[in-house]
C-alpha cells in the first residue's frame, strides 16, 4: 500500500455545455476498497465513465499506476485492466449468459478468473449458460455483469449501483462475495446508494455534490452528520 | 410444368439477390450503416474481376481468389478512413457520404470502362444444364444458389460460434459496453465491412457471368439487395435468402405473365410483405 493504482487530478467532465464534474482530486491506493457516494446526479456515474475511457479528458486527469490513461480510448482502458460492472448491469441481449462471461474474458488477461471459477462464485449461473442473458432476474443479470467484469481479471473493477432495484436477500448474497473478489489483490471502487451499505465494505469513502467532493474519510470513522452535510450541503 | 419451372428458376435467382443482400444486412445488422453504394460496390467487383480475367486469363471464378481478398481490403479502409467519422446518433451522415461514393464509383468505372456493357465469358459453364424430371437445370444457376446458400451458412456460423461473431454481435447491442470489454468498435466495424465487400465479391462476380453489366446497373442491384433483406426481415441471415427466393420467384412468375412485368412483380411482393408484415417475415428474435 504505498504508491495509488489511480490516481484523479483535476478532472473535469462535460456533457456538451453542461459540466459534471468540477476539478476532481481523488486517489485510490493499491488493494483498497473505495466507496464513491451521492445523490442522485452528483456525478457518479459520470466519474466511472471518466475513468473508464468512455469520456474523453486530459491525460493527465487520470493516472493508472502512473500512466497518463485520461486520453485513452475504452477499449486501451480495458485492456490495461481495468473493468466496469455498469449501472443497470447493459448485459448483451444476444449473446447467451455463457457468451456474455466470454466476451469479458476476450482479451486473455491472465489471473484467478475464469468460466469456472465465476461458475463457483455463483453456481446459479452455471445451470442457466446457454439461455439469453434477457431472460434473467434482475439479481442473477447483476451476477452475470459482474463476472462479465471478472472474466478480464481486472486489477481495479468499477461497481455502478450494484444493489439497484434488486432484492434485499439478493443485495446481501451480491454483497457476501465481494469479500472473495477483493480478497484477490484487486482494487475496488464502489458507487452505492446505500451509504450503511457503502461505509461497511469500504475502506475509505469519497461524497461527492454536484460534480464536486464534499467529502473524503476513512469509511470506519466517518459521522453520520458529516455525511448528510457532505450529502446536501446542508449543515 | 412452365409455372413449376418459373418458380425453380425464380428460386436460383433468389440465391443471387440473397448474396446482393447480405453484404448490406451484415452492416445494417452490425454498425446501423445504410450503404446506398452497396450496388456500385458490386458493380465495382465485377469490374475488378473482369480485368483480373483479362489480365491472367483466368476462368472468373477463379478470379474470386484475387477480387475477394480485394474487396475485402477496400472495405476496411473505406470503413476506417471515411465511414466511421459519419456514424453517429444521426442517421444523415451514412446516407449522404455513401450516396456520394455511389457517385463517385460509377463515374470512376465510367472513366476506366466506358458505358459498354460488358461480360465476363465463363466458358461452358454459361450454357451447361442437366435435367432434372422434365425440367432442366442450368449449371450456373444452380451453383450460384449453392453459393448463396453455402456463404449465408457460413457468415451464421461465423456470428453465432466464433469470437469475432460474438464481438460483432456485441458492438451491434451496445458499443459503449462492448469497448469496455476491450474492443475497438472502429476495427470491428472495419471487419464488418471487409466481410461485407468479401460477400459483395463474390455477388458481383456472379452478376457478371450471368448478364452484361455497365457503370450504371448498381442502383437496381441496391433495390434488389434491399427487398430481399426487407422481406426477409432486418437481422436474420436465413430470412434474407429466403427474401431473395421470394423476389426472385415473382419477377420470375411476373415475367411469365408478361416479360414486361418481371421486376414490377418483384416490387409489388415487396410492397404487399412490406404493407402486410412491416418487420419482415423472419425478424431476429431478441430479448
Ligand atoms: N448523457 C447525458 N447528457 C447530459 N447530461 C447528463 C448525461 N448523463 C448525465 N448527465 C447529467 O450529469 C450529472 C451527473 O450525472 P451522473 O449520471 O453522473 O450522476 P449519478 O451520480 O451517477 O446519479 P445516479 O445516482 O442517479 O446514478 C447529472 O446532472 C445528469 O443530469
Ligand atoms: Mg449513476
Amino acid at each position: 500500500m504505498t504508491d495509488p493504482i489511480l490516481q484523479i487530478a483535476g478532472l473535469n467532465a462535460y456533457y456538451k455545455d453542461f459540466q459534471a464534474l468540477y476539478s476532481l482530486e481523488m486517489h485510490l491506493m493499491q488493494g483498497e476498497v473505495l466507496a464513491i457516494i451521492g445523490a442522485n446526479g452528483a456525478g457518479k456515474t459520470t466519474l466511472m465513465r471518466a475513468i473508464s475511457g468512455l469520456m474523453a479528458n486530459g491525460a493527465d486527469q487520470v493516472r493508472y499506476r502512473g500512466q497518463p490513461i485520461g486520453a485513452l480510448r475504452a477499449d486501451q482502458v480495458a485492456m490495461l485492466g481495468i473493468a466496469v460492472v455498469p449501472e443497470g448491469r447493459q448485459l448483451f441481449p444476444s449473446l447467451s449468459v455463457e457468451e456474455n462471461l466470454l466476451i469479458g474474458g476476450r482479451m486473455g488477461r491472465k489471473g484467478p478468473w475464469s468460466l469456472n471459477s465465476v461458475f463457483d462464485l455463483f453456481p446459479i449461473l452455471k445451470e442457466c449458460r446457454a439461455v439469453p442473458s434477457t431472460s434473467l432476474s434482475g439479481g442473477q443479470q447483476q451476477m452475470v455483469a459482474i463476472g462479465r467484469a471478472l472474466m478480464s481479471n481486472p486489477d481495479l473493477i468499477l461497481f455502478d449501483e450494484i444493489s439497484l432495484g434488486l432484492a434485499p436477500v439478493i443485495i446481501k448474497s451480491i454483497y457476501d462475495a465481494l469479500p472473495v473478489i477483493v480478497s484477490e489483490g484487486m482494487s475496488a471502487m464502489i458507487v452505492e446508494q446505500d451509504i450503511s451499505k457503502a461505509l461497511s465494505v469500504s475502506d475509505r469513502a469519497y461524497c461527492l455534490q454536484e460534480g464536486r467532493v464534499s467529502l473524503e474519510s476513512t469509511s470506519a470513522d466517518v459521522s453520520r452528520a458529516a455525511i448528510s452535510q457532505a450529502y446536501f450541503g446542508i449543515a | 410444368m412452365d409455372w413449376v419451372n418459373a418458380i425453380v428458376q425464380g428460386t436460383l435467382l433468389g440465391g443471387l439477390y440473397a448474396l446482393f443482400a447480405a453484404g448490406l444486412s451484415l452492416i445494417f445488422g452490425v454498425m446501423r450503416l445504410v450503404n446506398i453504394a452497396h450496388g456500385d460496390l458490386i458493380v465495382l467487383a465485377a469490374y475488378l474481376g473482369l480485368t483480373v480475367v483479362m489480365a491472367t486469363g483466368l476462368h472468373p471464378l477463379l478470379a474470386l481468389v484475387f477480387v475477394v481478398p480485394t474487396m475485402a481490403t477496400i472495405g476496411y479502409i473505406l470503413q476506417r478512413g471515411i465511414l466511421n467519422f459519419t456514424l453517429g446518433d444521426d442517421l444523415l451522415p451514412p446516407l449522404l457520404v455513401t450516396f456520394g461514393l455511389s457517385v463517385i464509383i460509377q463515374n470512376g468505372l465510367l472513366e476506366m470502362y466506358s458505358a459498354d456493357p460488358q461480360k465476363m465469358n465463363a466458358g461452358a459453364l454459361e450454357t451447361a444444364s442437366f435435367a432434372m424430371g422434365s425440367l432442366s437445370l442450368g449449371v450456373l444457376p444452380v451453383l450460384t444458389f449453392a453459393i448463396a446458400v453455402v456463404v449465408i451458412a457460413g457468415l451464421q456460423w461465423m456470428f453465432y460460434h466464433t469470437a469475432i461473431g460474438r464481438a460483432f454481435r456485441a458492438v451491434s447491442d451496445n458499443q459503449d459496453i462492448a469497448q469496455l470489454m476491450g474492443l475497438n468498435k472502429r476495427h470491428i466495424f472495419g471487419l464488418a465491412m471487409a466481410l461485407a465487400l468479401g460477400v459483395t465479391a463474390i455477388a458481383g462476380i456472379l452478376l457478371g457471368i450471368r448478364t452484361s453489366f455497365d457503370p450504371s446497373v448498381g442502383g437496381g442491384r441496391l433495390i434488389f439487395g434491399f427487398e430481399a433483406v426487407i422481406i426477409g426481415g432486418l437481422g436474420n441471415l436465413w430470412g434474407t435468402l429466403a427474401g431473395g427466393v421470394i423476389l426472385g420467384v415473382a419477377q420470375t412468375i411476373g415475367a411469365k405473365i408478361d416479360p414486361g412485368w418481371q421486376i414490377l412483380a418483384g416490387h409489388i411482393a415487396f410492397l404487399i410483405v412490406l404493407a402486410v408484415r412491416p418487420q419482415g417475415l423472419f425478424p431476429r428474435v431478441s430479448g
